[in-house]
């Protein structure tokens, strides 16, 4: 079956439906990471998003069950050069095919990748749509009709209803679900603003007791919990758009040991007295350098964020760069003068992507462990 | 960490000659560390003594000798240039080996020199067994179990501790003879028996085998502060079993997850951060298939071949970032030169497939044992870059130039199914096409994952175009309609492939492209998957929609490469191309170069102003050319593959730049050629071209035997022989040559004469000769595989004002713009033209070496216009030099089993070297040398010498034994040498009672050996066994009785002499003299 794909701009590109027949909008973005389809697809920060992948072979090893980063997709579309028809490995399950069925995503294939990214790398990103119902001209009046990323509450969408506490790890290796029988040291609550698995995990993995609360979930509730240490943790959208979140971060701080993640560093900054912005396409990929500002180094890191911190005032703010970006000097993590912080734009839990930055978590358990020891 | 302020200047040690397993990267690598060095403002002093290389030119290091990369040259050169530090990881093993010989000797503590980069401790550590297995432990990253037995029993209790498969690697024999795989007991004493006698210590390493695992390459970058980088990785389709230079290879991995990529991602970091590399590093690992098990196979601290591939697959510039690395600065600090906007301190992001394919020798060694295991065998590779990877295996495969337009050999059509599952099982060169045949054959595509253990996504996309051959071929040329072309060649299949799928003539279908203007489109190869916009224009193509490269208001030229590197077409046409782009670029001309080699200098980012990388077919070439609305091509440097599209191209329309595609045609067409001459008054050997044996027969009894015959076709039978009756003439034409109408065998009367050999640059109206080059092996040895000497020595003077008359005649008549390669032997005082080649050839890097004479910069300005004298270059022919410089040829018989080593018309060297001195002696002692002929200077010397050489070995063996060797020989020569009264001592032949021959070989005790071709059948057996076994035991054996002659003159004319000191000096100084006058 057809399907057409129209951005905004009315650039259109022809390419065959896969995944769920139908029409779909969303700010179309590339991310430029060469595995991890599956992690990407289920990372609830894409909501909003049609993401277009620049490798041009997607589904190679298939789709499992233990590569999730949540229940299910939340990307709004998937627009790739070839999906594969036969994949192999011993880890899958089902085809990526078969997988974004299942979850009716709606995406095509047989797109010029390259000459997407191009032309968002130019232009910026944008809305589009992706339909195998619509004409070229009907695609294009949905795709201008069609809400912008900012200003929707996409966080409110992706939340969970209620509080759980996470109990699984996934090992490093990936060997398999592996229940943690250890003592508990920590307490961590994380505020579901979108949150990926691999970050509770990550704390698992290093002793924590970890309770997952909703995005809406005041300051006062989340301290009753008694946490040792409160992590704000990735999501999609504009941080401006979870004001909520950002004055629940506000009364947390100096409080407890914090730690922000992607959008939840973004959420930070704002509850600091900072500004965030929403940049020209963004970082998305697995290959993004930052270096580390206290440990002179640089960290090969995973990212997927199209908003940052904007560099204005900080100093009097209390604010230091902690991290900055290599490529563009752009804000990847800040710390604070008084309060016990540690916020990054990129993702210290990786997966996908490298794990060069995982040592945040254990400088997260130090600051927990100092706090209250 | 800004660059290190203590440094001025560097030493940086080359690869030495091309051979199997070291190759042109080291020639890519080496430039480019010395291009960045100088851009970092250090001097830098090169040491390599291979003449076809780059790198040695004085315009990319400051000072550049080429010298024996031997420890006493290297030692001396230190102690004069006294540099600040030395860079030992570019010049592959060999500039590894001898950093650890120079450090070990003290030379370079003595110097004060310091080993950048990658500490001595760091060095061993990788390539010690024992304590990389320890490291690895400590780490706890699992390597196999392994462990070296020296008797059956070991063997079988460590098989009892780790269980089986096991793989079997006898220590010290070379091409891995005697090593395989043992699936039981049964199987691990046959292999361990034949491995320890074949073992020269008798022992033998057994690991754990863990064939059929993924088998994974990680290339990691590390700087002085600790961070690190990973390049690339890349899977080897072929998985673990089959060396990774033997194995088709994709980047980056297909087949692994992201938590499988990440799990060895993050243990290659472990590993470099352990070894305590800085600079570059290649890990490899074997992946298992179900599960997330793995070992790490090896890691090599240094560049290497897989380096290369992972640049050009990347365009991250590995061996220049590892060399601004140890001037001190950090990866942050040092600019992504593709992007211009980033730094090195990132992973690359590839939006594309890339396959490797190697390319092997095998058409040239016809009884070469084809089979693929631990050793590699190809000579050199080819890469591809696609959208797909359908797209991509298909242009790799017409890269190779192995006479096919698509992945289909006809051969294995005639296969029987039983031997198809054998090609399948065994792996040969031809396994990926006899996939394919499976595949036709409609075998089930899990049988196929079983029996060859590639994973099915791998065999999924083979049958994949298999499946669209299939449908193009029903489909008919009617139903091709503009779009359903336009996806058969975004597929990627080549025009003639699918003209040949359709039945119809070759033509048709480019015809068709043309009518429904199906182009491709030219994307760029960024690092960075579109993320940045990237400065550097380095293109592939794929039929999508958008073209990225950007028009230039400029003169365009292409420079067609000359592809992967094999017997007979080395590293010394990238050499012309290179040379060729810089003239353009120098003359502001925009240089386009197209070529599918990875491993060369010619395909770096940064040295034509735009890069291609294609396959060397017309169809590629002329797409390249309408896409650039070039202005000409240039076909006189890529060797054969270059000169053979001069006709196609010509054909289309594309201007060939140069002496015109007509002379071309004169001097490659026999007829036209015979009549040029004859015009011309100038001798050929007498011959003709025959279709028949009895033709054959008729003319080589005119001629008189012996005689040169040659097929112009080959069909997998022998090449070129020398036949001496008409019992060898029958064997030739009826066993492996067809012979027909169309493709008729050429026989000539085989000259027993000298070799001399000339390139000539022509302008049009003058020309210039800047050497001459007197072979030392008579003519019958390949002029490329015999040493040559410039200025010649023996030559006498009428015969080279012959040479230079009739060089000026032919470059007139055949009007040469460029360059042109003249062949003569010298046979009884007379003259005779053997062959033109209306190219430069492989000489052209030697010779301009020697003289200083930028002969391919020349050449290609004339192209554009300008003369000799514009130039203020001399003409006629360079006058007499002060040095005289011999070229040895470098083999690769080691790798090789079942090749015989004897010397003959038919090319076997893979690579050469280059001594050069202030006189014939020294000259020819340091080409020796280099080229493995240092012998001790006692010791025994063991001749077998053919009854008809018997005669013409007298005063050479007699030579020897005055300086005091002890001969051996076998019983007949033996007996000749004693009746001559030369002492010698018997030795029993193959099959005689014990000790024979070979035991005394295999004892260690024998020097050196000459051994010459015998007519006679049984002696040449024992003599094919014998010569095997001195290249197994790396003995010195000379196979002609020149090479001995040679030999011999330089050792008397040494010993003889007070001064035994060498000229250790940079080439720099020789040119600087002719310069001078
Ligand atoms: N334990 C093993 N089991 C199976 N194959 C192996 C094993 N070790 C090595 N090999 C194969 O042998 C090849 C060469 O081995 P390697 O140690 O990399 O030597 P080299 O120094 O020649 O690269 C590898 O590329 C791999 O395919
Ligand atoms: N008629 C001949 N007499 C003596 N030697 C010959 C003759 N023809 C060819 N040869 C030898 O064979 C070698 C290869 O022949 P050539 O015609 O140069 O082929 P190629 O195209 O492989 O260079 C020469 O270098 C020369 O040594
Ligand atoms: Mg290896
Ligand atoms: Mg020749």
């Amino acid at each position: 079956m057809k399907a057409i794909l129209v951005i905004e701009d009315g650039t259109t590109h022809e390419g065959a439906s896969i995944g769920k027949p139908g029409t779909t909008f969303g700010e179309l973005v590339f991310n430029t990471s060469m595995t991890g389809y599956q992690e990407i697809f289920t990372d609830p920060s894409y909501a909003g998003q049609v993401v277009m992948l620049t490798y041009p072979l997607i589904g190679n090893y298939g789709a499992n069950e233990v590569d999730q980063e949540s229940f299910k997709p939340h990307i709004r579309g998937i627009v790739v050069r070839e999906l594969c028809a036969a994949p192999n490995s011993w880890r899958q399950k089902f085809s990526l095919g078969e997988f974004l069925s299942r979850h009716e995503v709606i995406g095509m294939a047989g797109v010029d990748t390259r000459a997407v990214t191009r032309h968002i790398r130019y232009f910026g990103t944008m809305r589009c749509g992706v339909s195998t119902e619509l004409s070229r001209r009907e695609l294009r009046e949905a795709v201008l009709g069609s809400p912008d990323i900012s200003g929707q509450d996409l966080v409110g969408a992706v939340t969970t209803s209620a509080p759980y506490r996470f109990l699984y790890a996934v090992e490093d290796e990936g060997a398999g679900l592996d229940r943690v029988a250890k003592r508990w040291k920590r307490r961590v609550v994380i505020v579901d603003t979108g949150v990926k698995y691999n970050i509770p995990r990550s704390l698992i993995r290093r002793g924590c007791a970890v309770e997952v609360v909703p995005a809406k979930t005041g300051a006062e509730e989340v301290l009753a919990r008694k946490p040792d240490g409160v992590v704000l943790a990735n999501g999609p959208g504009d941080p401006k758009d979870a004001p909520y979140v950002i004055a629940a971060a506000r009364d947390l701080l100096g409080k407890v040991p914090v730690m922000g993640i992607c959008l939840g560093h973004q959420i930070l900054a704002l509850a600091l007295g900072a500004d965030t912005y929403k940049m020209k396409f963004g970082h998305r990929g697995a290959n993004q350098p930052v270096r580390d500002v206290v440990r002179d180094r640089v960290v090969v890191t995973s990212q997927n964020h199209g908003y940052a911190v904007r560099d204005e005032n900080l100093a009097k703010k209390g604010i230091r760069v902690s991290h900055v970006n290599v490529n563009d000097g752009t804000i990847e993590g800040i710390e604070h003068d008084g309060y016990p912080i540690i916020s990054v734009q990129f993702h210290p839990e990786a997966s996908p992507g490298p794990a060069d930055s995982k040592y945040l978590f254990d400088e997260f358990m130090k600051l927990i462990d100092e706090w209250s020891g | 960490m800004p660059k290190r302020k203590d440094l001025k200047r560097v030493m940086v040690i080359g690869s030495g000659p091309i051979v199997i397993g070291q190759a042109a990267e080291f020639d890519y690598a080496g430039t480019q560390a010395c291009k960045a060095l100088r851009e970092e403002g250090l001097e830098v002093i090169l040491v390599n003594n291979n003449p076809a290389t780059i790198m040695t030119d004085t315009d990319i290091a400051d000072v550049v000798y080429l010298e024996p990369l031997t420890l006493p040259f290297v030692s001396e050169i230190i102690r004069k240039e006294r540099p600040d530090g030395i860079l030992p990881t570019l010049g592959g093993q060999t500039g590894l080996n001898l950093a650890v010989e120079l450090a070990e000797s003290g030379v370079l503590k003595e110097c004060g020199v310091e080993l950048l980069g990658t500490p001595l401790e760091t060095i061993r550590k990788a390539e010690d067994r024992k304590l990389f297995r320890k490291l690895m432990n400590d780490i706890g990253h699992p390597v196999p179990e392994s462990a070296i037995v020296t008797t059956i029993e070991e063997g079988k209790k460590f098989a009892g501790s780790v269980g089986f498969p096991l793989i079997v690697r006898p220590a010290f024999t070379l091409g891995g003879t005697g090593g395989g795989i043992a699936k039981d007991t049964e199987s691990l004493e046959r292999t361990l028996k034949r491995g320890l006698t074949m073992s020269m210590i008798g022992q033998v390493l057994l690991e754990k085998c863990v064939l059929g695992w993924k088998e994974i390459e990680y290339e990691v970058m590390r700087d002085g502060r600790d961070n690190c980088f990973i390049v690339c990785n890349m899977e080897n389709i072929d998985p673990m079993g089959i060396h990774t230079g033997d194995s088709i290879v994709v980047a980056p991995s297909q087949t692994l997850t992201d938590k499988e990529y990440q799990l060895l991602r993050t243990a290659s970091l472990d590993i470099i951060r352990a070894l305590g590399i800085e600079g570059g590093c290649n890990v490899q690992f074997a992946l298992d298939t179900d599960s997330m098990g793995y070992y790490v196979i090896e890691v090599n601290p240094r560049v290497s071949r897989s380096s290369a591939l992972a640049s050009k697959a990347t365009g991250y510039p590995i061996a220049k970032v590892a060399s601004k690395i140890a001037a001190g600065l950090t990866l942050d600090e040092i600019v992504n030169p593709v992007t211009k906007k980033t730094y090195a301190s990132f992973e690359p992001a590839i939006d594309y497939v890339v396959v490797k394919i190697p390319r092997w020798p095998f058409d040239k060694f016809m009884f070469a044992d084809r089979v693929l295991f631990t050793q590699m065998k190809s000579t050199g590779e080819v890469m591809s870059i696609g959208r797909t990877f359908e797209a991509a295996l298909l242009k790799a495969v017409r890269s190779l130039e192995i006479g096919v337009t698509g992945p289909r050999l006809k051969d294995l059509e005639l296969c029987s199914y039983m031997e198809l599952e054998n090609k399948l099982e065994n792996a040969t060169d031809e396994r990926l096409f006899a996939v394919m045949e499976a595949f036709r054959r409609d075998m089930v595509l899990s049988d196929v994952a079983q029996i060859t253990r590639i994973d099915p996504f791998f065999l999924g996309k083979m049958r994949n175009i298999v499946e669209k051959e299939r449908e193009i071929a029903a489909g008919g040329v009617k139903k091709l309609t503009a779009r359903k072309l336009r996806e058969i060649k975004d597929f990627g299949f080549s025009d003639p492939y699918v003209a040949s799928l359709l039945n119809v003539p070759a033509g048709e279908i480019e015809k068709l492209r043309k009518r429904h203007e199906t182009r491709p489109a030219y994307k760029m190869v960024d690092t960075c998957a579109g993320e940045f916009e990237a400065e550097t224009p380095y293109y592939y193509s794929s039929y999508e929609t958008a073209s990225e490269v950007k028009a230039s208001g400029k003169r365009k030229i292409i420079v067609i490469g000359s592809g992967p590197i094999r017997i007979g077409q080395g590293i010394e046409f990238d050499y012309c191309s290179v040379h060729s782009v810089f003239a353009l670029r120098e003359e502001g001309v925009d240089a386009i170069i197209v070529n599918n080699n990875p491993e060369t200098v010619s395909t770096d980012f940064d040295t034509a102003d735009r890069l291609y990388f294609e396959p060397l077919t017309k169809e590629d070439v002329v797409n390249i050319f309408h896409e650039e609305k070039a202005d000409g091509v240039v076909v006189q440097f890529g060797g054969q593959t270059a000169i053979n599209l001069a006709g196609p191209l010509h054909r289309e329309g594309l201007p060939i730049l140069g002496t015109s595609f007509d002379s071309i045609d004169v001097a490659e067409d026999r007829d036209r050629f015979d009549k040029l001459l004859e015009r011309l008054g100038i001798p050929r050997p007498p011959g003709g071209a025959v279709t028949s044996f009895d033709a054959a027969r008729a003319v080589a009894n005119r001629v008189g035997y012996p005689v040169v015959v040659r097929p112009s076709y080959v069909l997998g039978g022998r090449a070129m022989e020398i036949v001496h009756d008409d019992r060898e003439l029958e064997r030739y034409v009826s066993s492996a040559v067809l012979v027909t109408p169309e493709h008729p065998i050429l026989v000539d009367k085989y000259l027993v004469g000298k070799e001399i050999e000339v390139d000539v640059i022509g302008d049009g109206n003058d020309f210039l000769v800047p050497g001459i080059m007197e072979h030392i092996e008579r003519a019958g040895v390949h002029s490329g595989d015999s040493m040559a000497v410039c200025p010649p020595q023996t030559v006498p003077g009428d015969a080279v004002a012959a040479i230079v008359e009739y060089t000026g005649s032919i470059t007139k008549a055949l009007d040469i713009r460029g360059l042109m390669n003249i062949q003569y032997v010298l046979f009884e005082d007379s003259l005779y033209v053997l062959e033109v080649n209306p190219r430069a050839s492989r000489t052209v890097p030697y010779l301009s070496k020697i003289t200083g004479i930028p002969m391919i910069k020349a050449a290609t300005k004339i192209f554009l216009g300008r003369t000799l004298k514009g130039m203020g270059l001399p003409t006629g022919v360079l006058g007499p030099t002060g040095h005289v410089a011999v070229k040895s040829p470098i083999f690769s018989f080691a790798k090789l089993i079942d090749v015989d080593i004897a010397l003959g018309p038919e090319m076997k060297s893979t690579g050469e070297i280059m001594g050069i001195d202030y006189d014939y002696a020294r000259a020819l002692y340091k080409s020796l040398v280099s080229s493995g002929f240092g012998i001790p200077d006692h010791g025994a010397f063991l001749v077998t010498i053919a009854d008809r050489d018997k005669e013409e070995s007298l005063p050479i063996v007699e030579g020897f034994s005055r300086l005091g060797y002890k001969i051996i020989a076998t019983g007949g020569t033996a007996r000749f040498l004693k009746s001559r009264g030369i002492k010698a001592k018997a030795v029993n032949k193959i099959g005689e009672s014990r000790p024979t021959i070979l035991d005394l070989v295999y004892s260690g005790k024998v020097g050196f050996l000459l051994n010459t071709v015998s007519q006679d059948k049984a002696a040449e057996t024992d003599g094919v066994k014998i010569r095997r076994a001195s290249v197994e035991l790396n003995i010195p054996c000379l196979t002609s009785l020149d090479t001995a002659r040679a030999l011999l003159f330089s050792l008397t004319q040494l010993n003889s002499r007070e001064d035994k000191t060498f000229a250790c000096l940079p080439i720099n100084t020789y040119q600087e003299a002719i310069r001078r006058g």
